[in-house]
């Protein structure tokens, strides 16, 4: 497979807009692991590793969960060392593995929604920030379980991406409003738990989310409020960010901004960085973690 | 009964199997049907020098001896308890409690028995540290080692003098030549007849290792080693020859030094300097033979940074470092402790060294650490530790109060004789009674200070100690 046969295929898989776009990614990598036609191991993860770069260039939003969830799947397909002659048979094994790890990645969500369920009490009220799929569906559960709650959502500008979770919202029945980025302080006072999602998940336990995320936890640690963050175990990323100028310029702005390269001083990034401390629980497909676990879960993944 | 003495647990074991054994003869004879004098007059003969045979004295001195046998019984339970109580109590360390004499008198018994001399305590002492001990080094240690063969090999002698006197210091540097020293005493060792390698070996390692450790106490590296080294001698196999089996063990404990201080110093370095971009001011406190060679890396890939070197006294290791870095032909500043928060808001990144991490999460390093740690903090400045992974050690301590290493307090008096200057002279430490000098090696920073630590398993936040041990605890 090319590289604009892979753009292409990825492209049309991000259509769906329920799908994450990890899992698009996933996807398309076992497309491409399928499709291959090199003769050696190595020449495989050689090629598989390039289609990772034409993913991680794509123009998409996620870039951090792209890139995530592609070391993942790279890593388990080829975790265990192979000493078949037949490279058939391994290249077999390595789709049967592939396909093993988008099953278990498709179930995270529905895993998180069951350990998130304790956290939406009857009559709370909920913040959330900008358009995340997995809180959507959290939220989809809790009001199908007969849970009575409202939420706030940030426009979170600036793609204004609040209104369409707004939206979606709307159509599961559960009262919400939308408020500007800069009342979020303003209400805060009404809030009973802040419920974020994540693009990924850094070492330390930190997140990197869209852009507006840090000062929402900043405000919420100051007036006491929990701070939950919903995150699938294949956003956990290898990388330890020091403060915010640390982040690389490819999480931060849009392939697109990056090819022209134009000036990012002037450019805005898209995402910002939560430290850990402002973080109360991570409610993951592995469990709910604090912050601090999250360094132990990710030595299990990747040693 | 006259031979049950209470007070005698193994006597009185006897007293109650005796009784319980004449008990069991009577009742066989009763049984077989004597004639009851016959009976008495046994019971006579069993009970020695008794009082004419009436049947009366016979049943007190049953019951007497029945209950001569249960209180027999009854202390022997409670000794015992007695013990395991004892042995469920924590184990403290004899160097963690300089003020119980009874403690200090058995430590004392085991070190003449090693034949290790032992040092003198200093004349003040500083109550609040009165749990540790506060040595003054006006004599040598070895002053009383005579040329005879005694248990403990030359060059541990030499290394503990090394110690001692403080030409080798740094926690990389003091394990490196213990391994040296170490390996020089297993070349020089030959196993005497009729014992096996592996444990007289191990006896002959214990009084070098007390040795070294009055000289100075033993820094979490060394413990490491140390550890790894009982191991290796433990699975010796005792089929191998001697020789083969001292080749092993020099070898090993060479890789062990080339593994985890030589290969790691690189490993970390490779990380710590992506964290260094253009642009940065980089504080380091003292000298910490890792930061120096993590700075070097960095400077070496061309990125454009300088460093502000902060020192405290007594030892002034902040002007090795200084030398180091500015030999590479790194920008630096120097300033001295009191002057850290003055420099705070320049600098944009911490990066510290470590002489331990404790299994909390908290850093243990020269003393001075816990203080930069918390003025960067106080600031936003992200703080960097650096440290080796078997410089982990299991222990738990939140303040730096339990468990220190005092130095000797005349490091921080006047050293030359001129009558002004701002330091307390001498005579004026020696005759105020009321004046006592504190000289600290050590402190413990709290985990909320540190933004990550770097070793060679990856950049990890303080909290993951426990992981990293558990995974080493796999390796090994």
């Amino acid at each position: 497979m090319n590289d604009e046969e892979i753009a292409g295929y990825f492209e049309d898989k991000l259509k769906d807009d329920d799908l994450s776009s990890a899992i698009a990614a996933i996807e398309t990598l076992l497309e491409c692991l399928q499709r291959d036609a090199a003769e050696t191991l190595s020449g495989l993860i050689h090629n598989l590793k390039q289609a990772k770069e034409v993913l991680v260039t794509t123009d998409c939003l996620a870039t951090t969960s792209v890139s995530s969830g592609s070391d993942l799947f790279l890593r388990f397909i080829t975790l265990a060392s192979l000493e078949l002659d037949d490279f058939k048979e391994v290249k077999e094994i390595l789709i049967s593995r592939g396909k093993l790890f988008l099953q278990k990645v498709s179930t995270c969500r529905t895993k998180i929604t069951h350990l998130g369920m304790p956290f939406i009490k009857d009559g709370c009220v909920i913040l959330t920030h900008s358009y995340s799929r997995v809180v959507a569906c959290v939220l989809k559960c809790a009001a199908e379980s007969k849970k009575r709650f409202s939420v706030y959502v940030t426009e979170s500008c600036p793609d204004k991406s609040g209104n369409f979770m707004a939206q979606l919202l709307q159509e599961y029945d559960i009262p919400v409003t939308v408020i500007l980025d800069a009342a979020s302080g303003y209400i805060l006072d009404k809030v009973d738990v802040v419920l974020i999602g994540a693009e990924g998940v850094v070492e330390n336990g930190g997140i990197i989310n869209k852009i507006g995320s840090y000062q929402l936890a900043l405000c919420a640690n100051a007036l006491n409020k929990p701070v939950y963050v919903l995150a699938e175990s294949f956003k956990f990323v290898r990388f330890f960010p020091l403060n915010q100028q640390d982040l690389p310029n490819q999480f931060k702005y849009r392939a697109s901004t990056l090819k022209k390269g134009a000036n990012l001083s002037i450019e805005h990034p898209s995402v910002d960085y939560t430290p850990p401390s402002l973080i109360s629980l991570l409610i993951t497909d592995l469990g709910v973690l604090t912050p601090s676990a999250v360094s132990d879960e990710l030595i299990k993944l990747y040693l | 009964m006259q031979s049950a003495d209470v007070g005698d647990p193994s006597k009185a074991n006897k007293a109650v199997k005796k009784s319980v054994k004449k008990e069991r003869r009577k009742e066989k004879i009763s049984n077989k049907g004597d004639s009851s004098k016959s009976q008495q007059q046994q019971s006579v003969q069993q009970f020695d020098g008794a009082v004419a045979p009436k049947s009366k004295a016979e049943l007190r001195a049953e019951r007497r001896a029945k209950q001569e046998a249960e209180r027999a019984a009854k202390t022997l339970k409670k000794e015992e308890q007695a013990k395991s109580n004892k042995a469920k109590g924590p184990q403290v360390s004899a160097n963690l409690q300089v003020d119980d004499p009874k403690v200090q008198k058995k430590a004392a018994k085991k070190l003449e028995k090693q034949q290790v001399p032992q040092r003198t305590e200093g004349h003040k002492k500083v109550t609040l540290f009165s749990h540790l001990h506060q040595y003054e080094r006006s004599v040598s240690i070895t002053k009383d080692i005579g040329f005879g063969s005694t248990g403990i090999h030359p060059a541990i002698i030499k290394l503990g003098l090394q110690y001692a006197e403080g030409i080798i210091t740094g926690s990389n540097a003091r394990c490196a030549a213990l391994m040296n020293a170490v390996c020089q005493l297993i070349a020089d060792y030959e196993t005497p007849p009729q014992k096996e390698l592996a444990r007289h070996l191990e006896s002959k390692l214990k009084p070098a290792i007390s040795f070294l450790n009055q000289c100075r106490p033993l820094s979490v590296s060394m413990g490491s080693a140390i550890k790894y080294m009982k191991i290796k001698i433990t699975k010796i196999p005792s089929d191998m020859s001697d020789d083969k089996a001292k080749q092993e063990l020099i070898s090993d404990l060479q890789a062990f030094v080339h593994v985890n201080i030589t290969l790691a110093k690189q490993a970390i370095s490779n990380s710590a300097c992506s964290k260094i971009s253009d642009g940065d001011v980089v504080m380091i406190y003292g000298s910490s033979s890792l930061i120096i060679h993590v700075l070097n890396a960095a400077f070496k890939t061309g990125r454009n940074f300088r460093v502000v070197v902060v020192d405290g006294r007594p030892k002034l290791s902040g002007i090795r470092a200084l030398r180091h870095l500015c030999r590479a032909g790194i920008k630096c500043s120097y300033v001295l402790i009191s002057a850290v928060s003055y420099i705070m808001p320049e600098v944009t990144k911490v990066f510290l060294g470590a002489h331990g991490l404790l299994s909390n999460g908290y850093v243990m390093g020269s003393v001075g650490t816990s203080l930069v740690s918390m003025a960067a903090k106080a600031r936003g400045v992200p703080v960097i530790v650096c440290c080796e992974a078997y410089k982990f050690c299991e222990r738990v301590q939140t303040d730096s109060f339990v468990n220190n290493e005092i130095g000797d307090p005349r490091d921080l008096l006047a050293t030359d004789g001129s009558s002004s200057g701002p330091l307390i002279k001498e005579d004026a430490y020696k005759n105020l009674d009321s004046l006592k000098v504190l000289h600290l090696t050590y402190d413990v920073t709290p985990p909320q200070y540190m933004a990550m630590v770097v070793t060679e398993l990856g950049m990890l936040p303080c909290t993951s100690v426990p992981v990293v041990l558990r995974v080493r605890s796999f390796d090994t």
